[in-house]
């Protein structure tokens, strides 16, 4: 039997009979790791130790019959979450050698629940980009075709579950870098409501919009996830009261919007094509499919790099050399200050800090970061209008599907245009999910699904039935 | 187009040291995103005032003991007596 390519469920029922033990699902994601990672590069260090460590442990709760749905399950992290112990760089120079000296909320409960952390992975430095070539140590590559990004920021986690080198893994999201990358690899990846996580143990980039997500082979095993990870932390100040329930939402009498904005110049027709026909699988079943608007698409990609830089800047602030990280030698505090920032972030992070810094300063705080918080206000009224019509909306993950490495790295607007359907659900912290729904010039196609705050299982429940339907 | 002035005073803010090129390639860079969000202007205003995202959570005045009080100062380059050591402030 393939053990790569079983999923959580297919494990756990696995591992009940005995069939399998965790440290053999364990040691071959770890042979898989050492036979394909050199091409792949999705990880920027594989746990071994820790990893049989948790599988032994793991074999002995399923011996006792203690197992849940996640125990002896290998799974890997966004090298942008914490874990104890482990070195966590957010792909920068800057954190290249540290240490985590906690675990992340998600960790915690991903511990308990008997995960198996097969390593880190690489991601967009400090989660800035959406190709994962930010990586001041190197991009993934799409596992579907290596001459192409895997996407981003979560690259090496999508990269991970495509290549199966991990049954699943984190990711984190602030513009897109879950459904991006799912989009570009083939996977399921889910975007939580703003809450739903805690972000406690989480590098910080845009604390108003970060979200750490699940990314899997199917949509039950991204939902096992999230029901173990989501959930109130008193760490995270921000994070919703919210318990996970699975609900079934038939497609039969749903109803389905598509915005109009969203199908214009600009996007690969092969790309429309298949999200067209998912979207008229989801009719045939009986679900009403509405044309809606959402005027404000048009604003939301300046209104999300206007805001998400503005809070980079301040969280990046702390990257100073004194308390951790880079320090380069210098003879007073503010040489130490300018040394190590110079020297330690990479090209795209010191951009949106010099954007950020702007955006902030005193002359030009009212025209770009006031005008961008009316603008995000607006968004959230476009969606709070479009759901008193509809139910979910259905739309492509991206314009276009995997560009080649090294395509749109030289043109940072280009870039950015990649996240223009994404940013609008950071911006008003709704839940969205990708689920592959077929191939474009032989590339994976995401289908983009958007629910209400905290519909996460209406969300879910589509993306299982449609799942079915795409097979 | 951003004027190179421009690009060193938000650097020195922004506590980044650039070289030539780097100044160069951030006029550029930024003239053309800062374009961009002209887009901006065009934005009717919302319809109500954002509400408030969220209401002050506060715990306790409560100390409570985790032991990694260690490995936070262990992480600092420059250390002494159990202190994370700075240059001059003042």
């Amino acid at each position: 039997m393939d053990i790569t390519k079983l999923t959580i469920a297919d494990l756990q029922k696995t591992f009940k009979e005995g069939a399998l033990t965790s440290v053999e699902v364990t040691r071959a994601y770890l042979d898989a790791i050492e036979k394909k990672d050199g091409e792949v590069n999705a990880y920027l260090s594989v746990t071994k130790e820790l990893a049989l460590e948790q599988a032994k442990a793991a074999d002995e709760r399923i011996k006792a019959g203690q197992a849940g749905p996640l125990t002896g399950v290998p799974m890997a992290v966004k090298d942008a979450i914490l874990v104890q112990g482990q070195t966590c760089t957010a792909a920068s120079k800057m954190l290249e050698r540290y240490t985590a000296p906690y675990d992340a909320t998600v960790i915690k409960r991903l511990k308990e629940a008997g995960a198996v952390i097969l390593g880190k992975t690489d991601l967009d430095e400090f989660a800035m980009g959406g190709s994962g070539e930010n990586s001041a140590f190197g991009p993934s590559k799409n596992p579907i075709d290596t001459s192409r990004v895997a996407g981003g920021s979560s690259s090496g986690s999508a990269a991970a579950v495509a290549a199966e080198e991990a049954c699943y893994a984190l990711g984190s999201e602030t513009g897109g870098s879950i459904r991006l990358p799912s989009s570009f690899t083939g996977i399921v990846g889910l975007k939580t409501t703003y809450g739903a996580v805690s972000r406690n143990g989480l590098i910080a980039f845009g604390s108003s919009l970060d979200q750490i997500g699940p990314m899997g082979k199917t949509v039950a095993d991204v939902e096992t996830v999230f029901a173990a990870i989501s959930g109130k932390d008193p760490m995270d100040a921000t994070s919703a009261e919210y318990t996970y329930q699975k609900e079934t939402v038939p497609l039969n009498g749903l109803r389905i919007g598509v915005p109009k904005e969203y199908f214009v110049e600009g996007i690969d027709p092969e790309v429309e094509k298949v999200v067209r026909e998912a979207i008229k699988k989801a009719q045939d079943q009986g679900a009403t499919i509405v044309e809606i608007n959402l005027p404000s698409v048009e604003f939301a990609l300046a209104c999300y790099y206007v805001i998400a830089p503005a809070e980079a800047s301040a969280n990046l602030a702390r990257y100073d050399g004194i308390r951790y990280g880079l320090s380069v030698p210098s003879k007073d505090l503010l040489d130490g200050y300018l040394k190590t920032k110079g020297q330690g972030f990479g090209k795209e992070v010191k951009r949106r800090i010099m954007i950020g810094t702007y955006v902030l300063s005193s002359g030009y705080y009212d025209a770009y970061y006031k005008k961008a918080q009316e603008v995000r206000q607006l968004i959230v009224e476009d969606f709070q209008k479009a759901f008193s019509e509809v139910d979910v909306i259905f739309s492509p993950v991206s314009p276009i599907t995997a560009p080649k490495i090294g395509e749109k790295a030289a043109d940072p607007l280009a870039m950015y245009l990649m996240d223009v359907y994404t940013v609008s659900a950071n911006l008003a912290g709704i839940p969205a999910l990708s689920l592959p729904c077929g191939k474009a010039n032989g590339m994976p196609v995401g289908l983009h699904i958007v629910g209400k705050p905290f519909a996460e299982a209406t969300i879910l429940s589509v993306a299982s039935q449609m799942e079915a339907m795409l097979q | 187009m951003i004027s190179k002035e421009e690009v060193l005073h938000i650097a020195k803010l922004a506590r980044l040291d650039l070289t030539e090129q780097e100044v160069a390639d951030m006029q550029r860079d930024l003239s053309s995103i800062l374009d961009y969000f002209d887009l901006l202007k065009k934005a009717p205003k919302p319809k109500h005032a954002a509400e408030a995202r969220q209401t002050n959570v506060l715990r306790a005045d409560e100390a409570h003991s985790n032991d990694i009080a260690d490995d936070l100062i262990n992480a600092s380059p420059l250390q002494k007596d159990g202190y994370i050591q700075v240059k001059q402030v003042l």
